[in-house]
């Protein structure tokens, strides 16, 4: 399978990147470690006719501490976040879920932003970030904004970003000491998860996101509260199908995946200590 | 476009099409016929190659996405033409491939996998390997021949 025709523009730096996304338009996309775009654009799902590589903007990947956060360059690869030490140390659900994201070759391609700018309700990281409530920071031609992570996925495959802006860094709050625990279940190795759950308790609160049971991925509000009202792991796991819209597909029906909600809601728990 | 790429320490210069999948640049360009096209889905793993010496698959770049880098092929791996590849020399001895269609990508991510982890265990050897299927159910030999040429004892 090969993809349609298409223009390739390189940039070398971010502004060279947004110029480019400003002169083409929604015509164009961004490409970085291309793991979600190139298999989309080889079944013709996705025809861009302008891609933009911004895969050599060398300043957009590092992890910094910044205090009270941790600041993630958009071009960091999922292998390097599942082995770095500031990451293991103050936020080890994101290192853990970037080391479940498919397999070896693909983390040593694919991207934190990458993967949260696709905005595939059935991706671990976007679910995993969510959870972490962090923000991101995107850069267009009138500058940059700061997107709350709770307002950044607005629908399946859809966010918050504009079509001439660029997604240049994520902000997750630390969690040094924090319970955590991220529940994958799929039927094939390297596969999507059928449904994930994503459990974090940060500064006292519990937070937990759902990955694969709508058209985003969704906070289990329900479970959250159950746990803060003082409910037992299984109790407030019977709450987290609550207010979302399974889909349907080959793996799984909308019924079996909100009882996999459910029991992967509590093993989350339990797993993590929470509750 | 242009295209700059070392593959296997030469350097190259080529005219491809933006388009083009770097695996069938190295197989019909560079006649590299190496490295297996096998799902052409980014699953299988049978088109595994190391860009700047890791593994990536070849089905899942584009050509020009290598401009720059080096690329290494299964021709790549051994010392020379009448020489193997250590981790070559143990899927032999350890009876690690049956068809053959898996063993290039199978190499290279092992090679990639124990560059990463150079004593792993058995659990994360077949971890490191999910992206690679066998199919003729050969696991166990494959594992048996990654461990092995990490210095480890298989006996």
């Amino acid at each position: 399978m090969i993809p349609a025709a298409f223009d390739y523009k390189k940039a070398g730096s971010s502004e060279e990147a947004i110029a480019l996304i400003v002169e083409h338009g929604d015509e164009a996309k961004l490409l970085a470690g291309g793991h979600s775009l190139i298999p989309m654009m080889k079944l013709r799902l996705a025809v861009p006719s302008v891609l933009v590589d911004i895969a050599g903007v060398e300043d957009l990947s590092y992890i910094d501490d910044r205090g009270d956060h941790i600041a993630i360059g958009a071009l960091t690869k999922h292998c390097t976040l599942e082995t770095s030490d500031l990451l293991l140390t103050e936020c080890p659900l994101l290192a853990h879920v970037a080391s479940k994201v498919g397999d070896p070759q693909v983390r040593h391609r694919g991207t934190l932003g990458g993967s949260l700018a696709h905005s595939d309700p059935a991706s671990d990281l976007p679910a995993a970030v969510l959870a972490l409530g962090g923000s991101l920071l995107a850069e267009g031609p009138n500058g940059q904004r700061e997107i709350g992570v709770a307002d950044f996925f607005t629908g399946y495959f859809e966010s918050a970003l504009a079509d001439d802006e660029m997604l240049t860094e994520v902000r997750i709050p630390k969690a040094q000491g924090a319970s955590w625990s991220y529940q994958k279940f799929n039927r094939r190795a390297q596969d999507w998860a059928i449904v994930g759950v994503a459990a974090v308790e940060v500064q006292g609160s519990t937070q937990i996101a759902l990955v694969n049971m709508g058209s985003t991925p969704l906070r289990a509000e329900a479970v959250e509260s159950a746990v803060a009202g003082g409910a037992s792991a299984a109790e407030a796991a019977e709450a987290a199908a609550e207010g979302t819209d399974a889909p349907t597909d080959l793996n799984a029906s909308p019924e079996y995946r909100d009882h996999l909600a459910r029991v992967l809601t509590k093993r989350a728990l339990e797993a993590s200590g929470i509750s | 476009m242009e295209l700059n790429v070392t593959v296997n320490g030469t350097g190259r210069v080529s005219e491809v099409e933006p388009r083009t999948l770097l695996v069938y640049y190295l197989r019909d360009e560079l006649g590299l016929t190496g490295t297996n096209v096998g799902c052409d889905t980014s699953s299988c793993g049978a088109c595994t190659i190391h860009v700047n010496g890791e593994s990536v698959k070849s089905c899942t770049m584009l050509a020009v996405q290598a401009d720059g880098q080096e690329v290494t092929t299964i021709e790549g791996l051994a010392p020379s033409s009448d020489e193997l590849h250590p981790m070559q020399e143990s899927f032999q001895n350890n009876h690690g491939l049956q068809c053959g269609y898996c063993t290039p990508g199978m190499v290279m991510a092992a090679c990639s996998l124990l560059e990463e982890n150079p004593a792993p265990t058995e659990g994360e050897v077949r971890e490191g390997l999910e992206g690679n299927l066998c199919r003729c159910t050969g696991y166990h030999n494959i594992v048996k021949a990654v461990l092995a040429c990490s210095g480890q004892d298989v006996s």
